[in-house]
């Protein structure tokens, strides 16, 4: 388990190196001389040059990467172009409402697609199964945003039952900060959630039919008990994957659901850098999230060797 | 049915698609939905200037606001008083384009990196790792790069939105070779000193192609609601050329005022893709006949039972490079790729 978790964490780490050359040489990429910028049109070479060095774009390529690298680790992201605020104050302040944004909608996938993935299972053939796989397909093909504004519509402005929009800060009020957040969670978390059913209900009748259930079921072990022994644990397996697989998914439809809501998360922060062009902001925001990936990841591949062991010790069963 | 059915126990690893199997495509309802909704959606998106009532941009500054089911303006007009059904219409056609162009980049880019990986150890190593590492990337980052290299554009969306998709090109092309590399035609062709370029292309590549073909159809519909995203957002096409997402974000704006406005374009994306859906699932299922999901016809014929032995559940092969690419957002299982 060690060893595993050592390699891991080894290609994690390759990983994240691998995309930062990527980031580095993807901004320095972009269009337009920063020093030419900042010194302004009418500025002499000598000028242009000074603040070259200043900002150590005459070092050599490797040398500018490695600096660039100690900021990172050191939390020095700049200053965004627009605000002139440092950006990693920016991100400290935006992260956690995507982090408690994306937490409770993975929450709410979860609850659903498992509940009506085994409700499918169980009433197979009938009714149940018929509703959850079209709830699961449409799930599947309808825009996320485009939910999100039929439930503002419904709702949030007829109704009146939930906010349109706003944040509070989950911590210092958590009822009305949940509160807020529900209505965007259940949208970004709907996909997932139909991923999740139609794979749950997938691995539900697969682990019924083995031959191990069926003894079980000869033993004479009631129904819930196999359900929870045999299985949940299998759909475990097949949730953590999907989590890992969805992964890109949830955060691209995020930075969505935070534009519909109007909610101050990383995702606006992005949209915001885009438009003003601020580059000092899109390249920490694209780091941060590529981090965020790699070690979400990470997390997936141990939970999913800790769940199934074959994984680690490479014994396959047949 | 006339053909003979293949037995499922049938533990022949390669075995040619049923004969007619593309006329069973429509035998199921859902597939024959599928079939026809997709149909429908590319007429659309080939004749929308012919069959456009107005002009996509064309503006009438007297009617802004129009309630669906006016003369002239069947499904209303937006804040500009441009027709919305002519803007659907349009809509279509842009998703197609991009949805398209993202599916030849993943197919062009990934077939041979799937072939590569598949014939070779070596290469499955880089490859493979890549891949595992790429395959949940949020391609919305990817645009965001793009959009700050290269501007916001048709083009610049479908690039991001193609390349997000070439890790699950590769897997399921990958998978196909691997497979297909132990067969016995294979073998023979290997025996009589045919060259490696030979086998690829002539043996294996088109062995593959319906593989492809299903996974194009998973890629399609997360292209179009990919797209639609990042044009919602600002990052895909530009305005004044129309697009649903474009469409939305408008509607957004004046959702009080004109609340239909905000239901169409939803309703013409989930139709693009509720039919690649349903048309991808009929024809894996049609294409092969040991797919672990019954056909309803299959599952009738066995009394609601599949009849299929208990196979290894896809997503718990034993490795974590195995994870199935499965559902990388979109509506498919793939079977279990043999290693």
């Amino acid at each position: 388990m060690i060893r595993f978790t050592a390699v891991k964490i080894g290609e994690a780490a390759i990983t994240f190196v691998l995309a930062s050359i990527v980031i580095f040489v993807g901004v320095r990429s972009l269009p337009g001389d920063p020093a030419l910028a900042m010194a302004g049109e009418e500025a002499t070479p000598e000028r242009v040059a000074q603040i070259r060095a200043d900002l150590g774009l005459d070092e050599p390529m490797v040398v500018q990467y490695l600096t660039f690298l100690r900021n990172v680790f050191t939390g020095d992201l700049g200053e965004s172009t627009r605000t002139g605020q440092a950006v990693t104050e920016m991100i400290a302040t935006t992260l956690p409402v995507t982090l408690w944004l994306s937490a409770y909608a993975l929450a709410v996938a979860v609850i659903a697609g498992v509940a009506l993935g085994m409700l499918a299972e169980r009433f197979r053939g009938r009714m149940p199964e018929a509703l959850s796989n079209v709830l699961a397909l449409v799930g599947l093909s309808v825009p996320n945003f485009w939910l999100g504004l039929l439930a503002i519509l419904l709702l949030a402005v007829s109704l009146g039952w939930f906010p349109a929009s706003g944040y509070v800060d989950v911590l210092s009020d958590p009822v009305r900060g949940l509160y807020y957040l529900t209505l965007p969670a259940v949208i970004l978390g709907t996909s997932l959630a139909a991923v999740i059913t139609r794979q749950t209900r997938a691995s539900m009748i697969e682990t019924m039919n083995t031959d191990y259930v069926r003894t079980a079921r000869a033993k004479g072990l009631s129904r819930p008990r196999i359900l929870f022994r045999y299985g949940l644990r299998n759909s475990l397996i097949v949730l953590v994957t999907i989590i890992g697989l969805q992964l890109g998914g949830l955060i691209s439809g995020a930075v969505v659901t935070e534009r519909i809501f109007a909610l101050p998360g990383l995702g606006k922060l992005t949209l915001d850098a885009v438009f003003a062009r601020d580059y000092p902001v899109i390249q920490a925001v694209v780091l941060v999230i590529t981090l965020a990936y790699i070690v979400i990841n990470l997390a997936v591949d141990l939970l999913y060797s800790v769940i199934n062991p074959t994984i680690r010790t490479g014994v396959s069963t047949p | 049915m006339s053909t003979p059915l293949v037995t499922t126990e049938s533990t022949e690893p390669v075995r040619a698609p049923r004969r007619g199997a593309l006329a069973s495509l429509v035998r199921t309802p859902l597939g024959l939905l599928g079939t026809v909704l997709l149909v429908l959606t590319a007429e659309v998106a080939v004749l929308a200037p012919w069959i456009a009532p107005h002009g996509f941009s064309e503006t009438n500054f007297a009617y802004p606001f129009q309630v669906p089911g006016t003369i002239g303006y069947p499904l209303g007009t937006d804040d500009l008083g441009r027709d919305i059904l002519s803007r659907l219409l349009y809509g279509v056609r842009a998703s197609m384009q991009v949805g398209l162009l993202a599916v030849g980049l993943a197919v062009l880019v990934g077939t041979p990196l799937g072939l590569l990986a598949g014939y070779w150890r070596a290469w499955d190593r880089i490859i493979s790792r890549l891949t595992d590492v790429a395959l949940a990337f949020p391609f919305l980052i990817l645009a965001v790069g793009f959009v700050a290299i290269a501007g916001a554009s048709l083009t610049s969306a479908a690039m991001a939105l193609g390349i997000a998709q070439i890790p699950t090109m590769v897997r399921v092309v990958r998978g196909e070779t691997i497979r297909l590399k132990n067969a016995d035609f294979v073998r023979a062709a290997v025996a009589m000193d045919a060259s490696v370029p030979r086998i690829l292309l002539t043996h294996i590549l088109p062995n593959s192609v319906s593989a492809i073909i299903v996974q194009a159809t998973v890629i399609m519909p997360t292209a179009v609601i990919g797209e639609s995203m990042l044009s919602f957002l600002g990052l895909g096409i530009q305005p004044p050329s129309p697009s649903l997402g474009i469409m939305l974000s408008d509607a957004q704006q004046y959702i009080y005022r004109a609340p239909a406005a905000a239901v169409f374009p939803g309703l013409a994306i989930l139709v693009i893709c509720l039919a690649f859906n349903l048309f991808g699932d009929a024809l894996r299922d049609a294409l092969d006949p040991s797919s672990a999901r019954g056909s309803s016809s299959r599952r009738r014929r066995t009394g609601g039972r599949r009849s299929t032995a208990v196979r290894q559940p896809a997503d718990t092969s034993p490795d974590p490079a195995a994870r199935t690419v499965s559902d990388a957002g979109s509506a498919h299982d793939t079977d279990g790729e043999p290693r």
